[in-house]
């Protein structure tokens, strides 16, 4: 397996408090890769590290086999981009200027605008659906709208590999549909890598190629939804009893949880629940 | 937006409203100089001071603007936008529209510098070297305390709050160790005056302008710009943050202190220069240059006004600055507020 970004034997932690030790993932090249796990078990640690956000306190992480930390930061951010799970737009900026900065890393003090960074922009906007968006304020947008915005922006930087970091959070489900269908176009047809965290263990199991289970800072189980996601994995991953059935829309792996009471089965009734004579 | 390419693959852009604000602002600037020039006890008309400020005037007449006026409205200009260019960075980095040096401490810092040496006694050079140290010692402090895991806004505006009230009772404590004529004129000192300003006085924010700002505009310009989206977002386009927050810092920490040292805390020109460059240009951005342009013609204008508006008695700067722009503050919030921004 071919891959250009991995954390190899990484310990990760903010301050004393340790997230993870002994940590080592590989991100196979042209996977969309999602990693999933409970509340608190390292899954945004580990894309912070592998963003360069984070330094791993020991291991290291590398890109095309080099300590990230020893590259340039501009050529990194040539290489590898992130969608953040916050980001602020500055008061009453437009859509076409807010995605043109994306294309920092390409510029320099006395070549601010090439014919590259217009074509670019323009192509960024058309591929997430904000061409007709260009000159509103990013204030004015909903929730949706301004996410494709930001993704625009990551796309204008031209990273072969790019992590998102949960990127359908707070959206409702439609538009969660809508951005996780976006990234899976930009996967298939512009050969994108792409990494990202997402909450929906059905979400990850419908797009994801390749799948990293974590739990309490370890990689539990890591390859395709289809191989991987069982009804013992999600137990054990996130405690859920559950039944793993084949999504009828996609035929990829469908997590159910399993019903506190099963309907009509031999299990007691309100009126014994109360406490009443049956 | 504009763009302009070379056939060298080089390209700028430029937004037409923000280079429209700047041009204006420094006409204007120059026009309140050569009007500031041309007044007082001796008055002289714009054709005499422009002949004296090329060299071909009366001998008397040159001495009067070379000497005595113009390093006065040079310290202004150079007072003013140093004071704005400090504001810009500061409210961009911390991403809070009242993250500006007077509200942080540093201005109190180079006060307390220059009361140590209003207080043990020292010519003007060393009060002024004082007031710098004063400053930039403050800003070293400031910077390390908030400092955990990088520099974040908040801290950065809790911590120079704290220390600027500690600064303000050790400057009231200063105050009431000195001789009463040196407290006299330190209370003086405080309150910002361009009264008697010379070249001495001038240069040195004029060289550090002249100097730092075009080299951090080049090394940082467009990447101030990114930092205000989130250190994160900046941090994923290649823009090493912290690094940039330091450099940035130091120099707008060394602006403000060497403002101090020419001029005395002037008031509120860092905190509002920006805005109102900001509401012109209506560019989102730290808006640097317009900044400086704003804040040289604000403090020109306040001058003259400290100087005129009261025929017989003349104001400190400080109390035209404070005034004017503590009540622009006011009617700036009001109106935030009723746009439902705040």
């Amino acid at each position: 397996m071919q891959s250009r970004l991995s954390g190899t034997a990484m310990t990760l932690a903010y301050e004393r408090r340790t997230i993870a030790e002994d940590l080592s993932v590989a991100v196979p090249d042209r996977s969309f890769t999602v990693v999933i796990g409970p509340n608190a078990c390292g899954k945004s640690t580990l894309l912070r590290a592998l963003a360069r956000l984070l330094k791993p306190t020991a291991g290291a992480v590398l890109l095309d086999g080099e300590d990230i930390h020893r590259l340039p930061a501009q050529g990194v951010a040539r290489t590898l981009g992130l969608l953040p799970q916050t980001s602020v737009a500055p008061d009453g900026i437009g859509v076409a200027e807010l995605v043109a900065r994306g294309r920092y890393p390409h510029q320099g003090l006395l070549r601010q605008w090439s014919r590259e960074d217009e074509r670019v922009v323009t192509e960024s906007m058309a591929a997430t659906g904000v061409a007709d968006l260009a000159d509103r304020s990013v204030d004015e947008l909903s929730g949706g709208q301004r996410q494709r915005v930001w993704i625009a922006m990551a796309l204008a930087q031209q990273t072969p590999l790019l992590l998102l970091d949960e990127p359908t959070t707070y959206l409702d489900i439609a538009h969660q549909i809508e951005i996780l269908d976006l990234c899976a176009r930009l996967h298939e047809e512009q050969g994108r890598t792409l990494v990202a965290v997402l909450h929906d263990l059905n979400h990850a199991a419908r797009y994801a190629t390749h799948l990293i289970a974590m739990r309490e800072g370890r990689v539990v189980a890591a390859g395709p939804p289809r191989q991987i996601v069982t009804a013992e994995l999600v137990e054990e991953v996130f405690g859920l009893p559950c039944r793993v059935i084949d999504d009828p829309e996609s035929g990829t792996p469908l997590v159910v949880p399993a019903a506190r009471r099963r309907v009509g089965a031999s299990a007691p009734t309100i009126a014994a629940a109360a406490g009443k004579p049956a | 937006m504009i763009t302009i390419r070379t056939r060298g693959n080089l390209s700028l852009r430029l937004r037409p409203r923000a280079v429209a604000v700047g041009v204006v602002c420094v006409l204007l600037a120059l026009a309140l100089s050569v009007f500031a020039i041309g007044s007082g006890d001796y008055p002289m008309s714009t054709a005499d001071v422009l002949r004296a400020l090329t060299g071909r005037g009366d001998p008397a007449e040159e001495f009067i603007v070379t000497e005595l006026r113009l390093p006065r409205v040079v310290t202004a200009l150079c007072v003013g936008a140093a004071l704005a260019l400090a504001g810009a960075v500061f409210q961009s980095l911390v991403r809070n529209p009242l993250g500006s040096p007077d509200m942080l401490g540093f201005t109190q810092g180079a006060a307390t510098g220059a009361l140590v040496v209003v207080v043990l006694g020292g010519s003007s050079l060393a009060l002024a070297s004082s007031a710098v140290l004063g400053g930039l010692v403050t800003g070293a402090l400031v910077y390390a305390l908030s400092w955990r895991r990088g520099v974040h806004g908040y801290r950065l505006i809790l911590i120079g709050i704290g220390t600027m009230a500690i600064l303000t009772g050790v400057n009231g404590w200063l105050l009431t160790r000195a001789p009463l004529m040196d407290a006299a004129r330190a209370v003086l000192w405080l309150t910002g005056s361009l009264d008697g300003r010379g070249w001495v006085n001038a240069l040195p924010v004029l060289i550090a302008l002249a100097v730092l700002v075009p080299l951090m505009l080049a090394a940082y310009g467009p990447a101030l710009r990114l930092v205000e989206m989130g250190d994160d977002t900046a941090s994923a386009l290649g823009v090493r943050v912290e690094r940039l927050r330091l450099v940035v810092l130091a120099v707008a920490v060394l602006l403000v202190s060497l403002a101090a040292a020419a001029a005395g805390p002037v008031n509120f020109v860092a905190l509002t220069a920006p805005h109102l460059a900001r509401r012109l240009t209506r560019a989102p951005g730290p808006n640097l240059l317009p900044s400086a342009a704003v804040g040289a013609v604000l403090l020109v204008a306040a001058d003259q006004l400290a100087l005129r508006a009261f025929p017989g008695h003349q104001l400190p700067v400080g109390v035209v600055t404070g005034v004017l722009g503590g009540a622009y503050l006011i009617w700036l919030l009001a109106t935030e507020r009723r746009a439902g921004r705040l």
